[in-house]
């Protein structure tokens, strides 16, 4: 709640900074009671084509922006059929009165343009109706046709921005594990797709078991851990040339690895000899520290966005705990102290969170508590729901939830780190372990 | 690879008998199967023991299990294994692959105490990736919180 809550105060600062707002109807309200946030409305009429081949382009960017916004539950639309007026020239004035008249508080127009060469031409303005002001500059983004997508979301991420004051999330990808097969011959491959489910495509087949792909913070690289030498090895694959290779000499059994957020550091556990431990490997030269050496499990492993610290489970007090300790090991303070398991613990890209899988009472929750082990809060509740990871603004988390019994199948989800607009990820067949990339270049 | 499928039908027949007996019932189908094949050791010897949730403690049906195994080892010398470790699906990924690791050191340890040469024997995780039971209740769960060994003739690999 009260990170909602101070977003949605950046909402209105931006708002409120408007030289025009004096002479406005009143203070833009965005009511915030028990929890339930009013979604600011908007209005994004058709995009104008600026020629006859960007027609269906301005239709597609501009639904692609809709959904994007609607999507973060922070905005509302005022549906096509309700708008007074379109916008059929990008660059004429704007009849603010049209659109106040549907109380749409922030309006977006767009225009398209389809070159010869196949490029596609996208320009945007975002403006606060009720102040009648344009809010920020125009912006224009070029791309090929293949990244129509994408440069809607950047209208969304720049949209986003504006009125939040935050950082958006739209223009960003998720590698995952794509399942099929029954439950007890299921096959799985590295699959990735844009945010919310689109262009996917798989990675890998599924002649080894992969599991848990980790993003680089380039977005260049995922890390995973594949069976195809017969044991869990941890691998990392080059997206730019889909070149994969073991990670160094590690011996034994590998799982679980992350990066760093400068990406020169791989944090894994390693298991020997029923005992497994974590440790750090630099990405050059392959230099292996060993970070934690009690006889307890520890695994599942995250730095902390300034990579001073990292977050990991241990059972080392008899039960999956999280605990916290210096980058380089060394004493660990224990952060989990509810009933109940807790694992898989990703620190927020924001630092002020940490995001772990709960397990209490057999059922499984996704939640966030403080470093300091406080105000915990569960968002999700189901027979097995796991494995978050935090979208690039640290607003959202993806995982993934299980069905029960023999026809279980799992889904990726996302939900804000409110709790509220828990939804599956349009992902065609059945997903897990879903990493969620930085935002795109 | 239908040999291993049937083999493995079988053996869960003789694993419950042996739990309620603590002692692996020899007779069962193995006696078709000659005494020094892999199918003989699966139906016959037992493959595998269970574990009581998140835990890697043998128990007592386990350790008898074990004995059969280690004896059938010492008598197949031309023979090594594979420990194979698994846990239930109610856990995380990482978690159960440790747990699984734990659990396939803890009956190679318990083979070599009996005299197994640790150079026979090798350990993997599967964590909660290859459960043989579906449900999702207990009756199952119960099943997949195992330790496999696989023999093959040969060195392992």
């Amino acid at each position: 709640m009260r990170n909602i809550g101070t977003c949605l105060a950046l909402v209105l600062i931006s708002l409120t900074a408007l030289p025009l707002w004096a002479q406005s109807t009143g203070p833009l309200k965005i009511e915030i009671t028990e929890g339930v946030i009013e979604p600011m409305p908007f209005a994004a009429p058709a995009f104008v084509a600026e020629n006859t081949a960007a027609r269906q382009m301005a239709e597609d960017l501009a639904s692609v922006v809709v959904a994007d916004l609607v999507g973060s539950g922070i905005f509302r639309e005022i549906p096509r059929a309700a708008q007074i007026s379109g916008i059929s020239n990008f660059d004429a004035p704007v009849q603010f009165s049209d659109w106040k008249a549907i109380n749409a508080q922030a309006l977006i127009t767009g225009a398209v343009t389809m070159r010869g060469n196949g490029q596609i031409v996208v320009k945007f303005r975002l403006f606060d109706v009720f102040a009648q002001a344009q809010l920020g500059e125009g912006l224009q983004f070029v791309g090929t046709q293949d990244d129509w997508r994408r440069m809607a979301h950047k209208v969304s991420d720049a949209v986003y921005a504006r009125l939040t004051g935050e950082p958006g999330y739209f223009d960003s990808r998720v590698v995952y594990v794509a399942e099929t097969g029954p439950k007890n011959a299921r096959r799985k491959r590295l699959a990735i797709m844009d945010y919310d489910g689109a262009n996917a495509r798989d990675l890998t087949d599924d002649s080894a078991l992969v599991l848990a792909p980790r993003f680089s913070p380039d977005g260049n690289k995922v890390l995973y851990t594949s069976y195809e030498t017969g044991l869990p090895r941890v691998f990392v694959l080059n997206l730019k040339n889909m070149r994969r290779k073991a990670l160094s000499e590690l011996p034994g059994m590998t799982f679980a690895p992350r990066y760093s957020p400068d990406g020169k550091t791989i944090l894994l556990s390693l298991s020997s000899g029923g005992n497994t431990d974590i440790y750090s490997v630099k990405v050059r030269g392959g230099k292996r520290t060993r970070l934690t050496s009690a006889p307890s499990i520890e695994t599942a492993p995250s730095y902390s966005p300034d990579g001073n610290q990292i977050v990991f489970e241990s059972d080392r007090a008899g039960s999956q705990q999280l605990y916290v300790m210096p980058a380089g090991g060394g004493e660990a303070r224990r952060i989990s102290f509810g009933s109940g398991r807790y694992g898989t613990p990703v620190w927020s890209p924001r630092g002020d969170l940490v995001a772990f899988t709960k397990m209490n009472k057999g059922r499984f929750h996704i939640g966030v508590m403080r470093l300091d082990g406080t105000e915990e809060r569960l968002l999700t509740a189901s027979f097995l729901d796991e494995g978050p990871t935090w979208s690039p603004n640290g607003r959202v988390l993806m995982f993934f939830r299980e069905t029960r019994g023999a026809k279980g199948v799992p889904s990726i989800y996302s939900v804000d780190v409110s709790g509220r607009n828990l939804k599956p990820v349009p992902v065609s067949g059945n997903g897990s372990d879903p990493s969620w990339s930085t935002l795109l270049k | 690879m239908n040999f291993r499928l049937i083999g493995m039908l079988v053996l869960s027949t003789v694993i419950l008998a042996g739990c309620a007996t603590g002692v692996p019932d020899s007779g069962a189908r193995g006696e078709n199967f000659k005494p020094n094949t892999t199918e003989f050791f699966n139906a016959s010897v037992g493959d595998r023991v269970l574990f009581a949730v998140n835990e890697n403690t043998l128990g007592v049906e386990a350790t008898s299990i074990l004995n059969a195994q280690a004896a059938w080892l010492a008598q197949n010398t031309a023979f090594s294994a594979i420990i194979e470790g698994h846990a239930d699906e109610q856990g995380t990924r990482a978690y159960n692959l440790a747990l699984g690791a734990r659990r396939a050191a803890a009956v190679q340890s318990y083979l070599v105490s009996q005299g197994v040469a640790a150079s026979r024997l090798k350990t993997v995780t599967y964590g909660k990736e290859r459960p043989i039971e579906i449900c999702s209740s207990e009756s199952c769960w119960s099943k997949n919180r195992r330790a496999v060994t696989v023999v093959s003739a040969g060195g392992t690999s």
